[in-house]
């Protein structure tokens, strides 16, 4: 009752990444809320997966196991988990908002009649107070999420309605193992009980998935490295400050003509172009042709060791220094002020 | 009876596509009243989607089914210039403010009073509100099955339709008996273009609120010509528990909204000292462009 769980996505046996970045956002939450954290399941039989799923501090990990789970179907997986929610009472339901948890989380919201907010990049406990009707609400999920096109960034909040239930993107928050040995127990289900068979009505013919490929183009936070981050090695802090914050590493073309970095990750006008939430070009002198690939990206950090490198006039706040001693800073400093 | 019967869920939404100067504000920020009001893009594709069977099987029909203000008329107006049959608009001051669950029960009633029917089709997401939840809770609501992110029907009979969808990695396709909630991905083929004798043909198609506003008097047209009729359903016309429209109806509650501001801001200069870097920091928490 009243904790907080995690619906956890698999494909082929993996546990999505996202699923992992809300295992540890939920881990917070749990911690400030002083509730449990709950983990769900619902695929084939996949060995050992108690192993990856309870070092993110999950205190009960739900599993429904069944050949016929796997590969996705809305209609069981709904079934099993509104069932497992009116039997759970869970505060908070939390949903990845990929091709899966965009399809399952609105239909299992609107059985429950509760509030689902759609592709959050961002949650906090706060308070809310109802002016017409005079009433404070404690403890509250405040879920954060980009509207119109990206025009707009809405806080949403469902008072009265439990579980408070969100769907939240990929890659905007980061995974991280709470305890390696953390003991968690691990609840089997019995299938029977919370499906039939017309849950199985609709059948997939055909189906084709790629493994995932380097794409930093869906990311919304890009570090991206030049020529002046100096070497491969270097990159590392690059990838360091990029995993703390849920991002991903980009570059210009003289980083990817050095070899520091592969050419997918290429920014610019012979790469790719992206318009991440924020893009932190490092030692990267800022050409046009590097400019075309990034300039609409919606806030730009640059770290240079020249005031007067041009990527400095686009950029929101230009940190004059050197890389190594910048970086470093960043990764300290998000640590020690993120919650 | 010959071919389908076939419902598209269709929106009304604010271009939030190409923001273009003239919709902006002062202060960087967007003017929503200034974005054109168009038809929802994916809905346009769902439409076609409904075109394409109908070409291919003589006897369907297309209904047009919007929920929103009265100008919300425009877009049927629009459906039918490419080939739908009719509309239906659902207006009613009590669907204000409306979340997803309260805007899918409303929208399920006024599909179960068009019962029965085949296949029922929507966007994926509407671009404004862009949460791509109301096609799964209406088919929830109905209790039908659903498929999402459709990017071609591959075949339809009396009793099943097969479905590719469009995955983030990948396409999958599937087979569900009718009736069946589809919602029709970005990746699907646009929508034909308007046809100029249909436009002749529904040029003067309106609701009986536009009728009463308008200043010519076509009263005598629409008695002859009853397809000229845009349906117009409140609140009534649906036998709804108003307990679960609008405000009351909806869980979730918008607390606080912050504008995104577009236009180049004059950049700060910082050093590397470590105050520097913290201070920055916590102004990026804050205002959570890193989480
Ligand atoms: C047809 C064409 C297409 C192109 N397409 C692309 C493209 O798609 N993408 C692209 O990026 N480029 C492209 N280029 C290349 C582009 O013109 C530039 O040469 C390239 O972007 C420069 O990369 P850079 O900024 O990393 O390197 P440099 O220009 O060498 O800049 C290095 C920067 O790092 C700074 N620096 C050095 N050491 C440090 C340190 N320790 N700490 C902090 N700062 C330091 C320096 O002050 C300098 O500003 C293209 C060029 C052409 C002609
Ligand atoms: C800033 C902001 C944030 C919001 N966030 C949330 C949230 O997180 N959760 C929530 O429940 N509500 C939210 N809402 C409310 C939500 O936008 C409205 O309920 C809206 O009416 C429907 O949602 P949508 O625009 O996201 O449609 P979607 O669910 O994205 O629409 C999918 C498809 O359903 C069909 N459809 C949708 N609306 C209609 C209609 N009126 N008539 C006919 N067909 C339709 C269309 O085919 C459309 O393509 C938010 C509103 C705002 C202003």
């Amino acid at each position: 009752m009243n904790n907080i769980i995690v619906y956890c996505e698999i494909e082929d046996g993996i546990l999505a990444d996202v699923s992992l970045e809300l295992l540890t956002k939920g881990r917070k939450l749990a911690d400030e809320l002083k509730c449990e954290l709950e983990a769900v399941v619902i695929s084939n039989e996949v060995e050992g997966i108690e192993k990856v799923i309870l070092p993110y501090g999950v205190d009960t990990l739900f599993l429904a196991q069944e050949e016929r789970l796997y590969p996705y179907l809305t209609l069981p997986h709904t079934s099993i988990l509104t069932k497992l929610l009116s039997d759970e009472k869970p505060q908070i339901a939390l949903f990845g908002a990929t091709s899966i948890g965009r399809d399952l989380a609105p239909r299992i919201a609107s059985a429950l009649r509760c509030g689902l907010t759609a592709d959050c990049t961002s949650l906090e406990i706060g308070e809310h107070r109802d002016k017409k009707q005079k009433k404070d609400y404690k403890d509250l999920l405040l879920q954060i999420r980009p509207a119109f096109g990206g025009n707009i960034i809405a806080t949403i909040i469902n008072p009265e309605t439990r579980p408070q239930m969100a769907t939240v993107r990929e890659g905007v928050m980061k995974k991280e193992i709470y305890a390696p040995n953390y003991k968690g127990k691990v609840n089997i289900l019995d299938t029977s009980k919370y499906i039939n068979e017309e849950d199985f009505i609709v059948k997939i013919l055909e189906r084709h998935i790629e493994k995932k490929k380097i794409d930093i183009k869906n990311s919304h936070i890009i570090v991206s490295g030049g020529y002046g981050v100096g070497s491969k090695e270097n990159f590392e802090l690059l990838f360091e400050l990029a995993d703390v914050l849920g991002g991903d590493v980009g570059g210009s073309r003289a980083a990817v003509d050095a070899g520091f970095i592969p050419h997918e990750r290429q920014v610019g006008q012979t790469g790719i172009t992206v318009r991440p939430h924020l893009y932190i070009a490092c030692g990267i002198s800022g050409a046009v042709q590097h400019r075309a690939g990034m300039e609409e990206s919606a806030m730009i950090i640059s770290i240079n060791k020249d005031a007067e490198a041009p990527i400095n006039n686009i950029a929101d706040y230009a940190i004059i220094g050197d890389v190594g001693d910048v970086l470093p800073k960043m990764i300290k400093y998000y640590k020690k002020n993120a919650k | 009876m010959k071919g389908y019967k076939i419902i598209v869920l269709a929106k009304q939404v604010p271009d939030t596509r190409n923001v273009g100067k003239d919709a902006m504000k002062a202060n960087g920020t967007v003017n929503r009243a200034a974005l054109p009001a168009v038809f929802n893009p994916e809905d346009l594709k769902a439409l076609e989607q409904a075109l394409r069977i109908k070409d291919e099987n003589p006897g369907t029909t297309v209904t047009l089914l919007t929920m929103g203000p009265g100008r919300a008329a425009e877009i049927i107006r629009e459906g039918l210039y490419r080939g739908a049959d009719d509309g239906i608009l659902i207006t009613d001051r009590k669907f204000a403010g409306s979340d997803t669950l309260a805007t899918s029960y409303a929208i399920s009633l006024a599909i179960k009073k068009l019962s029965p029917y085949d296949l029922i089709l929507s966007g994926r997401q509407a671009i404004d509100g862009d949460t791509a939840q109301v096609g799964p809770q209406a088919a929830e609501k109905i209790g039908i099955p659903q498929i999402t992110y459709c990017e071609e029907v591959v075949a339809i009979t009396k009793k099943s339709i097969q479905i590719k969808r469009r995955l983030e990695r990948g396409v999958e396709t599937v087979e569900a008996p009718l009736p069946v909630l589809v919602t029709v991905h970005g990746s699907a083929p646009d929508c034909r273009s308007r046809n100029a004798k249909l436009l002749m043909k529904y040029k003067h198609a309106e609701t009986v609120t536009e009728r009463q506003d308008g200043t010519d008097d076509y009263l005598e047209l629409h008695d002859a010509r009853p397809y000229l009729n845009i349906h117009e359903w409140t609140v009534d016309d649906l036998n709804a528990d108003e307990e679960w429209l609008g405000l009351s109806g909806s869980p979730t509650k918008v607390k606080k909204v912050t504008n995104v501001v577009f236009t180049a801001k004059e950049s700060k200069v910082l050093g590397d000292k470590d105050d520097e870097i913290e201070e920055l920091i916590q102004e990026l928490l804050e205002n959570h462009t890193i989480g």
